[in-house]
Parts: C-alpha cells; sequence; structure tokens
C-alpha cells in the first residue's frame, strides 16, 4: 500500500531530474553545436567556443541589467547576439584568418590562449563575483499534472528547438549555408564555383558567436555568471565528440546525453560519479564507435 | 576576337620559375590547347588564370577586362569555369548536388527568401535545376544522379568534374588534363563533347592534355610549353613537327 503511494511521487521526481537534465543537456548541445559549426565549415576546433558562451551572456547582461544599460530582455539579447556575432567575426577575420593554412595544433593553440583573453576582458569588465542576469522568467515554475517545471527550463528547451530548426534551414535552404558546407568539403572546389571561401568562414565563425549568446543567456537564467563559466565548454567539447563532431543534431543529442547523465548519475551512483559521468560516456563511445554516435562520414575506401 | 589574352605572364615560387614569361590569345569559340612535358608549368598557367596563384608579373584580360587582380570566388561569375588534374568535388555530396553547386553564381535570392522557400526561390530553382538536367543528359550522367561522389569511378568523376563546370554557364571553360587516366573509349567521349561544347554552346575552350592525339583532333591552336617558357605556337601538326619541341620531349624522356 506504501509502495503505491510513493511510487507516483517517485515518477515524478525522475521525470523532474529528467527535464532539467534535457534543459542543461540544451545548454551544452548549444555550445557543442558552435564547436561543430566551426569545425564543419573550417576544419578546426575553437576551444575558445566555452568562453565566447561566457562573453554573450556577460554582454547580455550589460544590455539589459538594470545597473548597465537596461534595455527590455528580448531586444537586449538579440542585440547582445548581434554584438557577439561581430565579435566572432572579427576573431576570424583578424586573427584565425593570419594562420590560414598553418598546422591544425596552431588553431588550437591560438583558440585556448583566445579562451583565456575572453575571460580576462570579461573579468576586467564585469569583475569576477558571480552576477544574476536580469530575467524576466526568473524562479517561475508551473504544475503539470504533480510535476514541477522551472519557466527557465522549457523557454531554454523550446529556444534550443527553434534555434536548431533555423540552422539546419540555413544550411539546408540558404545560399551561404550551401556555400558554407561546400567549402567545407573542398575549399579549392568551392573558390572555382565562385565561393568566397574566407568570409564564408568569419560568417560561420560570426554565426557561432550568436549561437554561444543564446546558450550564455539560457545558462545565466538558471543561476548566477562569472569569467569562469566558459570551462563548460570542456563538457561541451565532449558533447560534441559524443556526436561525432560533424553533425549538428549530433552535438545536440550529445550535449542532451550529458546533460540526462549527469543528474542521474548524482541520483543514483556513489559522490563524484556526477562530475565524472560526461568524460565515462564519452571515453565509451570513443572506444565502441570512434566516428561518434551520429557520424555521417564513413571510413574512406582505399 | 580574343576572349583570353595573356601576356608576359610569370610566377616564381622562391627562386623556382614556374612560369616564366608566357604570352597567348585565345580566340573566342575555338579549342586552345596547352602540351608540354610534366613540371612545363602547364597547371600553373591555369592556376594563375583561375587566380588559385598571385602573378609575379605580366597580365590576364578576360574579354578586355584585366582580372589580374581578382580574388579565386570572383572569376566563376565573369564566366570562366575549370577542371583539375585531380578532381576536386564535394565527395560527400551527390552529384546532382556538386552540379547544382556549380549553378552557386546565378543564385540571386537572400537569406530570409530562402528559408522560407518563397516562389521566387522556387522559380530561380527551377530554371537551375533545368539547366543541370541539360547537362546531366549531355554528359550521359543519369544513371549516377542520386550517387554520392565518394563511391563513383575515376572516370565518372571526371566526368562529373566537367559537368560541374558546365552548369556554371560559363563563357570559358578550363580542361586540365580532361583525358588523363581515361580509357580509350572514355576519351574518345570526351573528345566529342569537347566538340559539342565548341559547336552546339559556343564555349570557348583552353585545355592542359597530354594525350596528343586528342590535342590533334579538337585543338585549333595548340600551344607548347617547357620549363616555364613557351617553345612553340601553332596549328597541331606544325607544333609537334616544330625541333624544340621534340627536343624538350625527347630530352625530358632521356633523362
Amino acid at each position: 500500500m506504501r509502495a503505491e503511494a510513493i511510487s507516483p511521487r517517485r515518477g515524478h521526481d525522475v521525470i523532474q531530474l529528467l527535464i532539467g537534465g534535457i534543459a542543461s543537456g540544451c545548454i551544452y548541445g548549444l555550445v557543442a553545436l558552435g564547436f561543430v559549426l566551426i569545425y564543419k565549415a573550417t576544419e578546426g576546433v575553437n576551444f575558445a567556443q566555452g568562453d565566447m558562451m561566457m562573453l554573450g551572456a556577460f554582454i547580455a547582461l550589460g544590455c539589459v541589467n538594470s545597473g548597465y544599460l537596461g534595455l527590455a530582455f528580448l531586444p537586449g539579447v538579440l542585440l547582445a547576439a548581434a554584438v557577439m556575432g561581430g565579435i566572432g567575426y572579427g576573431i576570424d577575420r583578424l586573427v584565425v584568418r593570419r594562420i590560414f593554412g598553418q598546422p591544425q595544433f596552431a588553431l588550437v593553440i591560438l583558440t585556448i590562449a583566445l579562451g583565456f583573453v575572453l575571460r580576462f576582458v570579461a573579468g576586467t569588465i564585469w569583475g569576477y563575483t558571480p552576477l544574476v542576469l536580469e530575467t524576466p522568467y526568473a524562479g517561475q515554475a508551473v504544475r503539470i499534472g504533480g510535476v514541477i517545471i522551472g519557466v527557465e527550463d522549457i523557454i531554454t528547451i523550446l529556444v534550443t528547438a527553434g534555434l536548431t530548426l533555423l540552422l539546419w534551414l540555413f544550411f539546408a535552404r540558404t545560399r551561404i549555408g550551401l556555400a558554407a558546407q561546400a567549402a567545407s568539403q573542398n575549399q579549392l572546389a568551392a573558390y572555382i564555383v565562385g565561393i568566397p571561401v574566407r568570409r564564408v568562414n568569419s560568417l560561420i565563425w560570426g554565426l557561432s558567436g550568436a549561437v554561444a549568446t543564446v546558450a550564455g543567456v539560457l545558462y545565466a537564467s538558471k543561476g548566477a555568471i562569472d569569467p569562469n563559466i566558459g570551462l563548460l565548454g570542456i563538457k561541451a567539447f565532449a558533447a560534441a565528440v559524443i556526436g561525432g563532431f560533424g553533425s549538428l543534431p549530433g552535438a545536440l543529442l550529445g550535449g542532451i546525453l550529458i546533460g540526462v547523465v549527469e543528474p542521474l548519475a548524482a541520483r543514483y551512483l556513489p559522490g563524484g560519479f556526477s562530475q565524472m559521468s560526461p568524460y565515462i560516456l564519452m571515453l565509451i563511445v570513443l572506444v565502441t564507435r570512434p566516428a561518434g554516435l551520429f557520424s555521417q562520414i564513413q571510413a574512406k575506401k582505399v | 576576337m580574343s576572349l583570353l589574352e595573356v601576356e608576359d605572364l610569370a610566377v616564381h615560387f622562391g627562386g623556382v620559375k614556374a612560369v616564366d614569361g608566357v604570352s597567348f590569345s585565345v580566340r573566342e569559340g575555338s579549342v586552345f590547347s596547352i602540351i608540354g612535358p610534366n613540371g612545363a608549368g602547364k597547371s600553373t598557367i591555369f592556376n594563375l588564370i583561375s587566380r588559385i596563384y598571385r602573378p609575379t608579373r605580366g597580365s590576364i584580360r578576360f574579354d578586355g577586362r584585366d582580372i589580374t587582380r581578382l580574388a579565386a570566388h570572383e572569376v566563376a561569375r565573369l564566366g570562366i569555369a575549370r577542371t583539375f588534374q585531380n578532381i576536386e568535388l564535394f565527395d560527400h555530396s551527390t552529384v546532382l548536388d556538386n552540379l547544382l553547386m556549380g549553378r552557386h553564381v546565378h543564385r540571386r535570392s537572400n537569406f530570409i527568401q530562402d528559408i522560407f522557400f518563397t516562389p521566387k526561390v522556387r522559380r530561380e530553382e527551377h530554371i537551375h535545376r533545368t539547366r543541370v538536367e541539360e547537362v546531366i543528359t549531355f554528359l550521359e550522367l543519369e544513371a549516377y544522379r542520386d550517387k554520392m561522389i565518394a563511391g563513383l569511378p575515376y572516370g565518372v568523376r571526371k566526368v562529373v568534374e566537367i559537368g560541374r563546370a558546365l552548369a556554371l554557364g560559363p563563357r570559358l571553360i578550363l580542361l586540365d588534363e580532361p583525358a588523363s587516366g581515361l580509357s580509350v573509349e572514355e576519351s574518345r567521349e570526351v573528345a566529342f563533347w569537347i566538340e559539342d561544347m565548341r559547336r552546339d554552346m559556343g564555349l570557348t575552350v583552353l585545355m592542359v592534355e597530354h594525350d596528343m592525339s586528342l590535342v590533334a583532333q579538337v585543338s585549333d591552336h595548340v600551344l607548347a610549353v617547357a620549363e616555364g617558357r613557351m617553345l612553340a605556337q601553332g596549328s597541331a601538326a606544325g607544333v609537334q613537327a616544330d625541333p624544340d619541341v621534340r627536343a624538350a620531349y625527347l630530352g625530358t624522356e632521356a633523362a
């Protein structure tokens, strides 16, 4: 009899855990999308992706919070995404393009250094004490059939779904999106069909800056931010690896997988496993499916 | 009237003079072939015309316009298409998508129109698809339309690359060794296509080729180069009989 009374509540518990997990997974997924965007277009990995998310969150805070610009929430966030898009474009145009054609690790070192610079810039402007982004939906929750869900979780999931659809449309249908896909497959061929490869690369960096900002705002709506939140990028990197690194939906699903596994591990496994779980998951995927769970690229036959 | 005029073209890589003072002009509607031993600088001339390399000296004029300083992606818009010796295709896409990518410079729709697939985009898309289907029919690629490039045999990929160049709707097409690695029948087909490109499509063809029987069959004009310099120009038979040209070929074979 007691078991019957408890089981529905326990069911609710798990659902709540899952929804929270999916919501944080969406944020990992969006940062992972940023990794994949740049990797797909330029075959380079941007290790400053997490820090771009952090900077995006701070710029949004600067646009929205009453102590700063004090804009309305939505216009403020859109402005921040546009500014961060410009910063992403500029980073490629002024810094990354200089090492065009250099070995891969040059870009790795460059972007790691870039991450430090972004952290320092944010720390200098906004300080190192945690700040809270003023969102119109802070602390609100809805109750659906006995399950209590935070509004920020619902918004995170919806925004992520919408943004993913938009990115998919961008790559599948638009002239620039198709050009970016073509350039990622063969730069020489892209040039001779008339694609300005370098400009397309810069646009993709801009796009990934804007996506990082959305991720940053969603992250900030769940808690305080400081210049070190960009370290989340490491987890997002794991998500991108799990997804196969070349696939947009793979990155998103990799993120959600990590987001869900973390709270479940915290709940059902001994302490410490929760923090390790994203990387354990990544190792398992790397060992069993080295090309990632959602990889489309088959091994080249020689 | 000449469509392409190359004057005193030179490019040096460090101390190596890959191309050194090459001049020629290609008459509109003709087939112009460049021959020469390996390493003569033939492909380098192509890479200079399609702006992948920056010349050290000299000028390139297309249809009266100086294109020497254009960016690599800008020449396609003027109507210059090309193929590569080592086949440069979008390997993880289908034949159809590769050919459609050749239409890139003709796309006029913007971002928002693209996303909502407006009637204007639909009309445009229809035109592109029609053009591409014409190319597919011309090159007899129907059987491969939806196949991935990565899995296709060499000969077919070679033809797809010609198709992508044709899909662009160019005035000048640069073919870099179109017959290399092809069987006798396949290269005979290439000869027919080149004839058709000139006669039916009104294209001007600039070609680099080793297969002398193909060169002799289709060319109006032949230029022989060796070690980056011009050896002889004229009809195929005349150039082949030229003592300098014979020496260049025999010389490299002896060495």
